[in-house]
């Protein structure tokens, strides 16, 4: 088990020493009174979101937790080559699916992993976007094994979230401990939403004013990603519309304003697909825009991220990344994939139903650590139901070794003590440049022993410090 | 600006004035009901409160008896009745979730402590000491809301629609006072009741903090007339009409050159002003008090109809 603080010993790693320095000297309750302080801080922000079906409830917070987590500059860089990387192969990948399809040709990729994936969209086939960029803001999931060994846990290319923690996360941090500032120099975060507004900006459509008219489309207050929606509006400085907001004439999108129609020319739309359009996808939904995709069909708007990109952000896709990268990029794959045992391949479906007691066993598409068997935690019960599933529909499972994720020092209820965490870097593509913005949001899974650091089972977040040099 | 996040502010603005309002009639109602029967006549208080804040006929769908504890809960933390003080709130927070953008943090931190605050209230106080410090917490929760608007917004069209909510809200609540108290507000020349109604005329001072202001404005006693002229004619006053109206054109006109167009809303509005500016008491005395007041609440009801198309749709 690898420390982020200890390493694999108990000498303390370098980036750590002025932390743990300080952890020694801090009385407990200093820390526990500033704990508090920032759940107080974070409620009065309103970062918070109701729980679903229960009026009654106060509104849930994301815990945050207020030990950093530091990452060397050497470390950082070799992530961010490795990011950028794995996002350009992301990205013409995409392309490829949606256009000449030459990975499929070449028999890399099996067919029905794109044609009979659901998220597929066979809206975009052929269909050019500004600049050959589909996935504009990307979140890459790492987890650590050792001093020199990180993987990608997962991609994320549809419409992730939590950029709001990140940039939250550290204001406070600056606010409740300056002290720790004083001893680190920490590459700072604050820039990231300049930087995803030119982003957006670079990739209007041509047809678009020079200074092209932004705005984020959300589901609206009800959605538990709701703060963020608001956040990153306020911060970017652009309107947050919702569907009913949006007007389409003439295959051109418009928003209602106190002066009459103004034209739409980006949009950063938190909203799925499935809920985007209801002339095209689900006719139900309310949160959409009736037209959208026939203005994003003719070049009139810009989603960002595009339509369809789920189809690079699937477990099972997963698997084939390393091919990936090296068939659109001809360059080795400088992040690393966790071994995957596809199961729609005999030899592996074999190797996992021999070994289920040892594997993580994940549906293909599933989401926010639902669906999944950890091996070595669970019951007979469960592992009896998991070979049943596995040997009914073998193609959507894959296998992977339990990982021993990295701990970092969290405050528990018995004090200070090592919990599993993350990384979940966001990477911005523009038309010009690729840009990362150090740190990211460190997830950490509260419960001892816990693997699982997704917020919606009870994860934690931390800020993530980047040294400056 | 997006129609929605104007409508927003609008709505915002006005949940919060009334939530204020509500609070003021409820405060003035415990007065009155403090001091023995021989000093307030024989109205109930009580009802008169439901009357006041507009809500009679709803309120006795759901109650047989208006009296401290059926009225206080109605008009201060049911979540029936969407004008309790309580769905007030409610709103103005959903309102304000919904525009966060177009907020400072400062109005944004009024409204959601404020919700946050009136959580721990629970389903109403345990004594009528409790309550009494419940209405001075709505007072002064409006306040700072209203006061981080003032301070912090910037003078744009964000700031005037917001400006718009508040002075409709209030002309109305103001015109309503007059509605139901009219009876009270007796022209010089009659017969004028005993020192019993003095205590209801300085109550309609209480409801709009013009107790002491009244004083200021014609050193003597407290006159109903001159309650009514007060209330109605005198730009001094800032809970009057005229007051409301003067602030209503001047943001009418602000938005109106923001934009580079008049319309309807400032056609109409500039009308009302210049009724009440060419309004002397004894006139609206002579063509009826009432008469006068209904048809108010009528022109008000209208420019809130005329803005909303003219801009939130």
């Amino acid at each position: 088990m690898f420390d982020e603080m200890r390493g694999s010993g108990d000498a303390v790693r370098p980036a750590y020493t002025a932390l743990s320095q300080w952890l020694t000297e801090v009385k407990p309750d200093v820390l526990d009174f500033r704990r508090r302080e920032a759940e107080l801080l974070f409620r009065r922000i309103g970062i918070t979101f109701a729980v679903y079906g229960d009026p009654e409830a106060q509104e849930r917070l994301i815990p945050f937790d207020v030990i950093p987590r530091i990452i060397a500059a050497k470390e950082w860089e070799l992530l961010t080559r490795g990011l950028e990387q794995r996002v350009k192969a992301i990205n013409a990948y995409i392309k490829d699916v949606y256009g000449r399809r030459e990975i499929l040709k070449a028999g890399i990729v099996p067919d029905d992993l794109v044609f009979q994936n659901p998220v597929f969209r066979p809206e975009m086939n052929g269909q050019k976007v500004p600049h050959d960029i589909y996935v504009h803001i990307a979140g890459i999931d790492i987890v650590r094994i050792d001093a020199d060994t990180f993987y990608v846990l997962e991609d994320n290319a549809r419409t992730p979230s939590g950029v709001s923690y990140m940039l939250e996360n550290r204001e406070i941090m600056l606010r409740l401990f300056p002290e720790l500032f004083s001893r680190y120099r920490v590459a700072p975060v604050e820039n990231y939403p300049d930087e995803l507004l030119e982003t957006l900006k670079s990739v209007a459509p041509p047809s678009a004013a020079s200074d092209p008219t932004v705005v984020l489309l959300t589901p609206g207050v009800y959605n538990s990603a709701y703060y963020e929606h608001s956040f990153l509006a306020d911060k970017l400085g652009i309107d947050l519309v919702e569907g009913r907001d949006l007007v389409i004439k003439n295959d051109v999108v418009s928003m209602r304003t106190t002066e009459g129609l103004k034209r739409v020319d980006v949009i950063y739309r938190r909203i799925d697909d499935d809920f985007l359009d209801p002339l095209v996808f689900r006719p139900d939904s309310a949160l959409g825009v009736p037209g959208l995709m026939s203005a994003y069909q003719a070049g009139n708007v810009t989603l960002a991220n595009a339509v369809g990109t789920g189809i690079a952000d699937d477990k099972a896709v997963y698997s084939y990344m390393p091919e990936i990268v090296k068939f659109f990029l001809g360059e080795e794959p400088i992040l690393k994939n966790v071994p995957t045992w596809r199961c729609r391949e005999e030899e592996h479906l074999s190797y996992v139903l021999d070994n289920i007691e040892e594997l993580v066993v994940k549906e293909v598409h599933g989401s926010g650590g639902y669906g999944m068997l950890i091996g070595p935690k669970a019951d007979k019960a469960s592992v009896a139901t998991f070979r049943a599933k596995l040997k009914s529909n073998p193609k959507n499972f894959i296998g992977q070794p339990t990982l021993a994720l990295s701990t970092c020092p969290t405050c528990v209820e018995e004090g200070i003590a090592p919990r599993h965490v993350d990384l979940r870097p966001f990477v911005l593509s523009g038309r010009t440049r690729i840009r990362i913005v150090p740190g990211g949001l460190t997830r950490v899974a509260l419960k001892k022993g816990s693997l699982v650091v997704n917020s919606s089972q009870g994860g934690g977040t931390k800020d993530t410090w980047v040294l400056d040099a | 600006m997006l129609s929605r996040t104007a409508d927003n502010l609008y709505w915002l603005a006005r949940y919060v004035e009334r939530a204020e309002y509500i609070a003021r009639i409820l405060d003035t109602t415990l007065r009155l009901t403090a001091l023995p029967l021989a000093y307030v006549g024989s109205t109930n208080e009580w009802e008169s409160a439901v009357a006041t804040a507009g809500c009679a006929s709803a309120f006795f769908e759901t109650y047989d008896e208006a009296n401290e504890e059926t009225v206080i809960e109605f008009l201060a933390f049911s979540t029936a009745n969407p004008s309790s003080i309580r769905n007030c709130y409610e709103n103005a927070r959903l309102n304000a979730r919904a525009v966060r953008t177009a907020l400072t943090i400062e109005m944004w931190d009024a409204i959601n402590s404020a919700w946050l605050e009136l959580r721990r209230w629970g389903n109403g106080p345990s004594s009528r000491e409790e309550f009494a410090r419940f209405l001075r917490w709505v007072l002064e929760s409006s306040l700072r809301f209203d006061g981080s608007a003032y301070r912090t917004m910037l003078r744009n069209d964000a700031y005037w629609f917001s400006r718009l909510g508040v002075y409709i809200e209030r002309a109305d609540n103001t015109a309503r006072i007059l509605d139901v108290k009219y009876h009270l507000l007796l022209p010089a020349d009659e017969k004028v009741g005993g020192p019993l109604d003095y205590f209801q005329w300085s109550a309609i001072l209480r409801t709009v903090s013009a107790l002491t202001a009244y004083h200021w404005v014609y050193r003597e006693n407290v006159k109903p007339w001159l309650v009514a002229d007060l209330l109605i004619l005198k730009d001094e006053m800032p809970r009057s009409l005229a007051s409301c109206y003067e602030n209503l054109v001047q943001n009418l006109d602000r938005i109106a050159n923001a934009y580079g167009r008049q319309g309807p809303a400032q056609r109409h509005a500039r009308a009302v002003r210049a009724r009440l500016e060419n309004s002397s008491i004894e006139g609206v005395f002579q063509s009826g008090l009432h008469e006068f007041i209904d048809e108010f609440v009528e022109d008000n009801n209208r420019l809130g109809t005329a803005v909303t198309q003219q801009y939130l749709l």
